[in-house]
C-alpha cells in the first residue's frame, strides 16, 4: 500500500499518453534499437517531441494498421524493439490477425500501444471506441495485456516493458486522469496486482482509469464503516489469480470495474478464476453490450454505473447494508 | 557437375522428396509446392547467403514465404540444406510435429509464421528496414501467390517498401494463374499485375519461374535499382513436373492416389535421367 494516494487530488493535467511518450523518449535515447511506429498517429500519441528528438527511431507507416503491426514484427525479428502507437480502436480490431500471427504466434518482441482507448473518444461513436480489446487480446496465446491506472503507473509500466521480451498489448487513455499513486517511487511488477486499499467487507477489482473510481468509492464507503479492498489489476494477462482467490476468501463479495464491454474483459477474467476456485458473488460493472452512448468520458462512465454513487449502491446491495 | 545442371537436378529431387512426403502423410498442397520449387531451389542453393549450421546468423539473407500453404517444397529444401535432419520429413503433419502445414518458426530456417495470406510482405518490409537502420547488407526475399494479390494488406506493404526505398527487398510472385476455386482471372482479376506494382514504385521484372537459369540470373542481380524494391513476376505452371497435375485447378491440394504417386515418381525419375 506504499505510495497509494487515498485522498483524491483533482486537476491533474498530465495525460498518460504524454507520460508514455516521454518515458519512451528517455529510454530510446539510450537504446537505438527502441523504435516507435505510428500510423499518422504521432500527434494523438503525443509523440511529436519523440519524432523531433529521434527522427531515425520513429517509423511512420501512414494510415495502415495492418501494415504497422506486420512491419513491427519484421523489425523485431531483426532485433529491434518496436513500440507500435496507434489508436486502440483500430489497432485491436483492424490489425488483430497481424497481432495474432505476426506478433503473438511468431513470438516477436513487439509492444502494441493502443492509444486513446476505451471511450476516450467518447463523442466520436462506436468506430472510435475500443471496448472489446481486452476480450480479444487476452484470448490470444503468447500475448500479455496491460492497462495503467494513472501517469505514475504508466511510467513504471513503460520502463518495465522495454526489457520485457514477451509481446504485449497496452491500452492507455487519452485524457488526464486523477492520480492513484503519490509518485512513481514504488516497485512495479508486470503480472503482480497492487492492493491499493485494505479492507475485508468487499473487494473492488479495477483496471486502468476505473482504479480511481474504486479508490474514491472505498473512501466514501469508509465513512459509513464499510471497509473495501481495492485491487489494481494493471495486468489482465498474465492474471494475478492468487490475489483474486485471496480476496474471494477474505472478503466474499467482489465488484469489478472496467472501461470495457461487460463481456470478455476484467469481469470475465475475475469470474473465471473465482468460479473455478472459490465461488463468491461477483458484479461486473462495465459498458453494456450495445453501441456505447456518446459523450465525455465521465458522462459515459456515469451512464454505465462506473461512478462512486453506483459502486456504493451496488456494494450496499451485495453486503445487505442497512 | 555444372552448377546449372546441379540446380535443375536438385529441383527434381526436391519434387520427389515432397511428393513422397505428401503421399505418405495424406495431406498437402501438391500443385502449389510443385509450382514454386524452382524458385526455392534458386534462392536456397544459389542466390541467398545462408548458413544452415547457424540459422540465426545476423547477416543472413531472409526468406519469407507469404504463400504459406505451399510449405511442402519449403520443408524439403530446408531438410536437404541441413537446417534439420531429412529423416524428420516423415513427421510432416503428424501429431505434434513441428513440420506443420504452414511455415513455423520453431523450425530452423523459418523466420516468421505464415499461413494467413497477405502478411509476409509487411513483415519483410520491417526486416529490410531494420537492415537499412543497422547498415547491414542482407536482402529479404518474399514469395507471394498470385491469388494472394487480392489481399489489401499486400498493397499497404508495397507502398511502404517504395516509400522507404527498400532496394534490399525482393518480392516474388509465383504467378501460376490458378487459385483454389479456379483461374485468377475468373475469381478476381488482378491484371495488369506488372503495371500495378510499377505504379506502386517497384522495379518489376518478368521471368519464367520454372526456368532455373533465368531465375538465378534475375534473383542474383538484386538490388536491381538503387532506392527501389524489386518485384519478380515469376510465370509458373501450377503442378510443374507432373504431367497430369500441371495447370490443373484440382491439384491445389489434391493428394496423389497410389497410381498417381507411382506415375509421378516415374515421370520425375525420367526427368532426372536427362541430366545423367
Amino acid at each position: 500500500m506504499n505510495n497509494v494516494l487515498l485522498q483524491k487530488v483533482e486537476g491533474n493535467k498530465i495525460h498518460n499518453r504524454k507520460v508514455a511518450s516521454e518515458t519512451l523518449l528517455e529510454l530510446a535515447k539510450k537504446d537505438r534499437d527502441i523504435l516507435v511506429l505510428t500510423s499518422d498517429s504521432r500527434g494523438s500519441a503525443s509523440l511529436v517531441p519523440f519524432a523531433d528528438a529521434l527522427p531515425e527511431q520513429l517509423v511512420e507507416v501512414g494510415i495502415a494498421e495492418q501494415n504497422i503491426v506486420g512491419i513491427a514484427a519484421g523489425l523485431a525479428s531483426a532485433g529491434k524493439k518496436p513500440f507500435v502507437a496507434s489508436p486502440a480502436c483500430f489497432l485491436s480490431m483492424r490489425s488483430i490477425e497481424q497481432i495474432k500471427v505476426d506478433v503473438a504466434y511468431s513470438q516477436m518482441n513487439v509492444k502494441l500501444i493502443g492509444i486513446s482507448g476505451g471511450v476516450s473518444y467518447g463523442a466520436l461513436g462506436m468506430t472510435h471506441h475500443s471496448l472489446q480489446d481486452l476480450a480479444v487480446t487476452r484470448a490470444i496465446p503468447g500475448l500479455h495485456v496491460m492497462m495503467p491506472a494513472d501517469r505514475h503507473e504508466t511510467k513504471k509500466m513503460f520502463q518495465a516493458l522495454v526489457n520485457y521480451e514477451t509481446p504485449v498489448y497496452v491500452r492507455i487513455g487519452r485524457n488526464p486522469v486523477n492520480d492513484c499513486y503519490q509518485s512513481d517511487e514504488y516497485e512495479f511488477e508486470i503480472g503482480k496486482a497492487v492492493t491499493m486499499n485494505e479492507g475485508n467487507d468487499i473487494t473492488f477489482i479495477a483496471i486502468g482509469e476505473t482504479v480511481r473510481i474504486a479508490l474514491d468509492s472505498a473512501e466514501k464507503l469508509a465513512q459509513v464503516g464499510i471497509h473495501c479492498r481495492v485491487i489494481n489489476m494493471h495486468t489482465i494477462k498474465p492474471l494475478d489469480e492468487e490475489v483474486i482467490i485471496k480476496a474471494a476468501k477474505e472478503t466474499g463479495n467482489i465488484i469489478t470495474l472496467e472501461e470495457h464491454s461487460v463481456y470478455g474483459g476484467l469481469g470475465s477474467a475475475v469470474t473465471e478464476v473465482v468460479s473455478q476456485n472459490y465461488p463468491v458473488p461477483v458484479r461486473i460493472l462495465g459498458i453494456h453490450d450495445e453501441p456505447a452512448v456518446t459523450g465525455k468520458t465521465p458522462e459515459v462512465f456515469n451512464h454505465y454505473g462506473l461512478s462512486v454513487e453506483s459502486v456504493s449502491k451496488v456494494t450496499k446491495e451485495m453486503i445487505n447494508y442497512g | 557437375m555444372e552448377e546449372s545442371t546441379f540446380l535443375k537436378r536438385k529441383a527434381i529431387e526436391i519434387r520427389m522428396d515432397f511428393v513422397k512426403m505428401i503421399y505418405e502423410a495424406g495431406t498437402g498442397h501438391t500443385g502449389s509446392s510443385l509450382s514454386n520449387t524452382d524458385i526455392l531451389v534458386a534462392l536456397f542453393y544459389k542466390v541467398m547467403n545462408l548458413d544452415p549450421k547457424n540459422p540465426k546468423w545476423g547477416e543472413r539473407d531472409r526468406y519469407v514465404q507469404s504463400k504459406g500453404h505451399a510449405v511442402e517444397s519449403y520443408w524439403a529444401v530446408l531438410a536437404d540444406k541441413g537446417f534439420f535432419p531429412k529423416e524428420e520429413l516423415k513427421t510432416y503433419s503428424q501429431f505434434q510435429s513441428r513440420l506443420i502445414g504452414h511455415p513455423n518458426n520453431k523450425v530452423p530456417g523459418v523466420e516468421v509464421n505464415t499461413g494467413a495470406l497477405g502478411h509476409g510482405l509487411a513483415v519483410s518490409v520491417g526486416m529490410a528496414l531494420a537492415a537499412k537502420k543497422d547498415s547491414k547488407s542482407y536482402r529479404v526475399f518474399t514469395l507471394m501467390g498470385d491469388g494472394e494479390q487480392a489481399e489489401g494488406s499486400i498493397w499497404e506493404a508495397a507502398m511502404a517498401g517504395a516509400h522507404y526505398k527498400l532496394d534490399n527487398l525482393v518480392g516474388i510472385i509465383d504467378r501460376n494463374r490458378l487459385q483454389i476455386t479456379g483461374s485468377t482471372d475468373d475469381v478476381l482479376s488482378n491484371e495488369p499485375l506488372d503495371e500495378k506494382w510499377r505504379s506502386f514504385g517497384w522495379e518489376v521484372i518478368e521471368v519464367d519461374g520454372n526456368d532455373m537459369d533465368q531465375l538465378v540470373d534475375v534473383l542474383s542481380e538484386t538490388p536491381r535499382v538503387t532506392g527501389k524494391p524489386t518485384l519478380v513476376l515469376a510465370n509458373t505452371l501450377k503442378g510443374k513436373g507432373i504431367s497430369f497435375a500441371e495447370n490443373t485447378v484440382g491439384w491445389h491440394h489434391h493428394v496423389p492416389t497410389k497410381a498417381e504417386f507411382d506415375q509421378a515418381m516415374d515421370e520425375l525419375s525420367k526427368q532426372l535421367e536427362v541430366f545423367v
